[in-house]
């Protein structure tokens, strides 16, 4: 029993820690929305209750949790690997450019959907296949060469959207046949949920519980060290990346092949767009642990789902919610705001 | 070791000058063809002095030891804040000052973090992007309508007239800026204390300096560079105001910062460089001679020149560039 307790002792302070940035980040909106002069608690209420107590809300809310969970991975795999991977964005797309390409062959049902995310994968890994060799052959940071190719695959997705893959007279690209999508669980979410749980379990597996995971995550606590461990650096970060990669590349399938009604890429790629940010914003808050980023998912996939009740029902600006979500992320950044706020506390009242 | 110096020094001029020369011939050939290069360079101009002042910027607050690379974040704040300033006022100086004073306090936000309060300066840096994406898609709806705002005609700063079109008077304040900043550097007390900053921050400390209001005052100085070209973009480049206007130059600008070797005057090189690829790629799309040739779809691989050209470029430079020693590292006193 005591080991029982000194196993989920450990989890107070991060979760104290994740809890109050999100504490910060709302109490930001509600001032921001205060201060333009609406009503916050009317917009929170409606953007709350309607993506976790409606069932439409719910599923919504899971099914955007999917793809965060995902680009959450890639964010926070690449933290524990000691890299700081925003590529998540490109190698969503690519993924659901790819998924979306499967649908030009003509295969069985079950080996399609198969192929689909194998192909959606692969395509994230090969998105960071040369930000991971740039960054460990010449050492070329992975801040500027994944936002250059996030942006490389932004532009050859709509080229692809608008031209080979263009469903004409629409505003999507081709869609996915109808047998070869993730089966729906309830509402709009799809099984696509459990893989993505899969994954992530999966992930934790290797990163907490083999040889592989240990090497990567020594690498990210210390390069140097891990270097004379007899530990190669390059090694483990091309891993880190690789996983991310897939991990991204997964995200994008499961759009196409798991969100009705499209199941398809809009022609504008606004389907598609924006997860890859707000991955870092749910691998922070869930401690760049996998476990931890299937929860704080949730609570981002309710925040997405909610926002546009939100928009409707109290008339309030949808993007708040990116506000919040920046806010959370900067007061992520200091992990020990909560204990600098205490000691200014009581070295005041010492006084 | 001085002799060294030199030959370093001579080299780099002769490429240079190479460089130069080529770029020269190229135009002539094409003007010769008959193509529009005056247009070229013009764009090309002011593509880079948003990355100049971007990079010069991020150059000073990286030589005094800390990272920003919220400076995307913060074109985009300080773009949509002129715009808003503009409009309220009805002068374009009051929205400059405003778009400026938008770099300065998310600067001052973004050093209190890093410095004082020892957190992760990329993760800060990347929530002044996300915040600032957020909130300007926000602001831009409150205030006018949803999307994108077009500047009130009038509104627009005046611009040098030349020939060839309106230059803008940021073309010569970047330059002047890039000289003062290389000066400043090299010939003054402060620019070694500031540099000392980034190599050995517990040295300058030990002087008597105080290191954290050095490193604070040099983010505040880079975001403010960032600010002003925010609101060069908005109000003298493009004159509107949309959620997605920057469009990655803050990050181009960083490769610029890594390009240079943190040299101010490499910077404005590097800018002119990458301003060039950005100018490029908008001017081929509106050739006449060449509207015909290129198949339908293709402007999209031709909107990637820009990105495509950092990539490489960043590849090719890095690994002989040294950083200072402690550059992203918060500073931290001993306890006594």
């Amino acid at each position: 029993m005591s080991s029982f307790g000194e196993r989920f002792s450990g989890l107070t302070k991060p979760v104290t820690q994740s809890l109050f940035a999100i504490v910060i980040g709302l109490a930001v909106g509600v001032l921001l929305l205060a201060v333009w002069g609406y009503d916050p608690l009317v917009g929170f209420r409606q953007l709350f209750e309607s993506a976790f107590f409606t069932e439409i809300g719910l599923a919504s809310t899971l099914s955007y949790a999917t793809t965060l969970m995902l680009v959450g991975i890639t964010f926070g795999l690449g933290m524990r690997a000691g890299l700081f991977n925003i590529g998540a964005e490109g190698q969503l797309m690519v993924g659901a450019i790819a998924a979306v390409a499967v649908s030009t062959f003509s295969l069985p049902p079950g080996l399609h959907l198969l192929v689909g995310v194998i192909f959606a994968m692969l395509a994230g890994a090969l998105w960071a296949l040369p930000v991971a060799t740039l960054k460990v052959k010449k050492g070329v940071h992975e801040v500027v060469s994944t936002i250059m190719l996030n942006w490389i695959a932004f532009y050859l997705c709509l080229y692809l959207v608008l031209g080979p893959l263009y469903k004409a007279g629409t505003h999507t690209s081709i869609q996915i046949p109808q047998n070869s999508r993730f089966p729906l669980l309830f509402g709009t979410l799809s099984s696509a949920i459990l893989v993505a749980i899969l994954f992530a379990v999966i992930v934790y597996f290797i990163m907490w519980h083999t040889r592989l995971g240990v090497k990567i995550r020594a690498v990210g606590f210390d390069q140097e060290s891990a270097h004379y461990m007899g530990i190669n650096p390059g090694r483990a970060m091309m891993i880190g990346f690789i996983i991310g990669g897939l991990a991204a590349g997964l995200a994008g399938g499961a759009i196409v092949m798991g969100v009705p009604p499209d199941y398809a890429v809009f022609t504008e790629l606004s389907n598609i767009t924006g997860y890859g940010f707000a991955g870092i914003a749910v691998a922070l808050i869930g401690r760049n642990h996998p476990l931890g980023t299937i929860f704080s998912a949730i609570f981002f996939g309710g925040l997405w789902s909610g926002k546009r009740a939100m928009q409707i029902y109290a008339h309030i600006p949808l993007e708040i919610v990116d506000i919040i979500i920046g806010i959370i992320v900067i007061s992520a950044a200091i992990p020990e705001l909560l204990g600098i706020i205490r000691r200014k506390i009581k070295g005041r009242s010492s006084r | 070791m001085t002799n060294a110096f030199r030959v370093k020094i001579r080299r780099k001029w002769v490429l240079g000058i190479i460089l130069l020369m080529g770029v020269v011939i190229i135009f002539c050939v094409m003007h010769s063809a008959g193509l529009e290069v005056p247009s070229l360079i013009m764009i090309s101009l002011d593509a880079m002095v948003l990355l100049g002042l971007v990079a010069i910027g991020e150059v000073v607050n990286e030589r005094a030891g800390t990272v920003n690379i919220g400076l995307e974040g913060i074109l985009l704040l300080s773009s949509f804040a002129a715009v808003f300033g503009t409009e309220r006022s009805g002068s374009w100086a009051i929205g400059i000052f405003v778009g400026a004073v938008a770099g300065v306090l998310t600067g001052l936000i973004h050093g209190l973090i890093s410095i004082y309060a020892k957190g992760d300066q990329i993760i800060s840096g990347m929530g002044i992007n996300l915040f600032a994406a957020g909130f300007v898609a926000f602001g831009i709806w409150t205030t006018w309508v949803p999307g994108v705002h077009m500047l009130s005609p009038g509104l627009e700063m005046p611009r040098i007239s030349t020939p060839w079109g309106g230059l803008s008077w940021f073309v010569p304040i970047t330059i002047v800026f890039t000289l003062a900043i290389h000066f400043v550097f090299y010939k003054t007390t402060w620019g070694v204390r500031l540099r000392a900053a980034g190599e050995n921050p517990g040295a300058v400390d030990a002087s008597g300096v105080n290191v954290f209001r050095l490193r604070l005052l040099a983010c505040i100085f880079g975001a403010t560079l960032a600010g002003l070209a925010g609101a060069f973009m908005s109000l003298d480049w493009v004159g509107m105001t949309t959620k997605a206007l920057p469009a990655g130059r803050g990050f181009i600008a960083l490769a610029c910062v890594v390009f240079s070797g943190l040299e101010p005057i490499s910077a404005l090189g590097a800018a002119a460089l990458f301003g060039f690829c950005e100018g490029l790629s908008t001017w081929i799309k509106a050739v006449p001679q060449l509207i015909p040739i290129i198949p339908p779809g293709f402007d999209k691989f031709i909107m990637m020149i820009p990105y495509i050209a950092t990539l490489v470029a960043v590849t090719v430079v890095i690994g002989r560039r040294r950083f200072p020693k402690s550059v992203g590292r918060p500073y931290r006193r001993e306890e006594i």
